[in-house]
């Protein structure tokens, strides 16, 4: 009988880190990298979330902190994406690996 | 109702002869005939189907009941579900195509908002769908199509350093996976569910958690003002 316990959702954590992280390594294009990294703060939502179901307390930090993670990653996917889209209007490219210069 | 019908004729033949090239609507109607039976007739089959699946059903019932106590729906759904997160994410890692990246991570993350529900963290998971996916997903989306060109499919998602990658990938799969499954967690309790849980999120928000929850306030309105300070457009003067 299959019951899903918390080495399970940890797994499924690690999956989602491990494969964010290829993401964030193999990509050139800047939004790609961001890809990676909303799935390795996934990864660590999960992880949270999980350990708050398992070992409860009376103020459920587990799924506070878990917002708070949701709440930076919407901030932070903001702030890149328009980082992003300055670089492309000044160097008509997001491949990370050509937009090297700092100025024009 | 008949002279009306009766009139019609008249002009859509003299209209006819000076556009003959734009003759293609007269083999839709044929199809739609065709359409129209076919759905007939797939109803019928499935009425038919439908009466002859009721005795089996009924047949298969203690089969369920008993079913259900060696595996629980709710346990296969979170075998789905967590399949999906990963199917989906490695969609995102390997996807040649950045839309179609795009749309991974559309999967994995209503598939993680999913697991939270078995966690019991129904706001958590809430919030997932209102701000991951109405909010981050579409603002990604955005971001593709207002920087890369979406006919050139091959090219919208190139990639580097694919060994070192795969090694990465490989060894954190490993070891994680492996302390996940071997280490002894502390395991408290875990008969009585989380209730309520919006309550307390809420309660402790304005308690315990007073001081992060104004300074997460305070961090949107910099992201808000930083954003659009970085996008504008930069008018220079000369």
């Amino acid at each position: 009988m299959f019951t899903p316990a918390l080495p399970h959702f940890l797994i499924v954590g690690a999956v989602l880190f491990a494969l964010g992280t290829y993401t964030c390594i193999t990509r050139t294009n800047a939004v790609g990298i961001l890809m990676g990294v909303e799935l390795i703060l996934n990864a660590a939502n999960v992880n949270f979330v999980a350990f708050n179901r398992y070992n409860p307390s009376a103020v459920l930090t587990g799924q506070v902190f878990s917002l708070m993670v949701i709440v930076m990653a919407a901030a932070e996917a903001a702030v890149a994406l328009a980082i992003v889209l300055a670089i492309y209007m000044n160097m008509k490219t997001i491949d990370v690996t050509e937009a090297d210069t700092l100025r024009e | 109702m008949a002279e009306p019908a009766a009139n019609l004729p008249p002009p859509a033949s003299a209209a006819s002869p000076p556009n003959l090239q734009v003759l293609p609507p007269p083999p839709k109607q044929g199809w739609s005939l065709e359409a129209v039976a076919a759905i007939v007739g797939l109803l019928a089959v499935l009425v038919l189907l439908g009466f002859m699946l009721v005795p089996v059903a009924k047949g298969m019932q203690p089969v369920l009941a008993e079913g259900a106590n060696v595996a629980k729906p709710s346990d296969l759904a979170f075998l789905l579900f967590a399949t999906m997160a990963v199917v989906s994410a490695g969609g995102v890692a390997f996807s040649r195509n950045i839309i179609y990246s795009a749309l991974a991570l559309l999967g994995t993350l209503l598939s993680t908002g999913a697991l939270y529900i078995f966690l019991d963290a129904d706001y958590v998971a809430v919030t997932q769908l209102l701000i991951y996916i109405g909010g981050v997903l579409v603002l990604i989306l955005f971001a593709v199509m207002l920087t890369s060109s979406i006919g050139d499919k091959r090219h919208s998602n190139p990639r580097t350093f694919v060994l070192p990658g795969v090694v990465l990938l490989g060894a954190l799969l490993g070891l994680l996976s492996y302390v996940a499954a071997r280490a002894p967690w502390r395991i408290a309790d875990t008969s009585a569910p989380i209730t309520n849980s919006v309550r307390t999120i809420g309660d402790v928000f304005l308690r315990e958690y007073l001081l992060p929850f104004e300074v997460v306030s305070l961090v949107l309105l910099a992201t808000l003002i930083g954003a659009v300070v970085i996008a504008r457009k930069e008018i220079k003067e000369p």
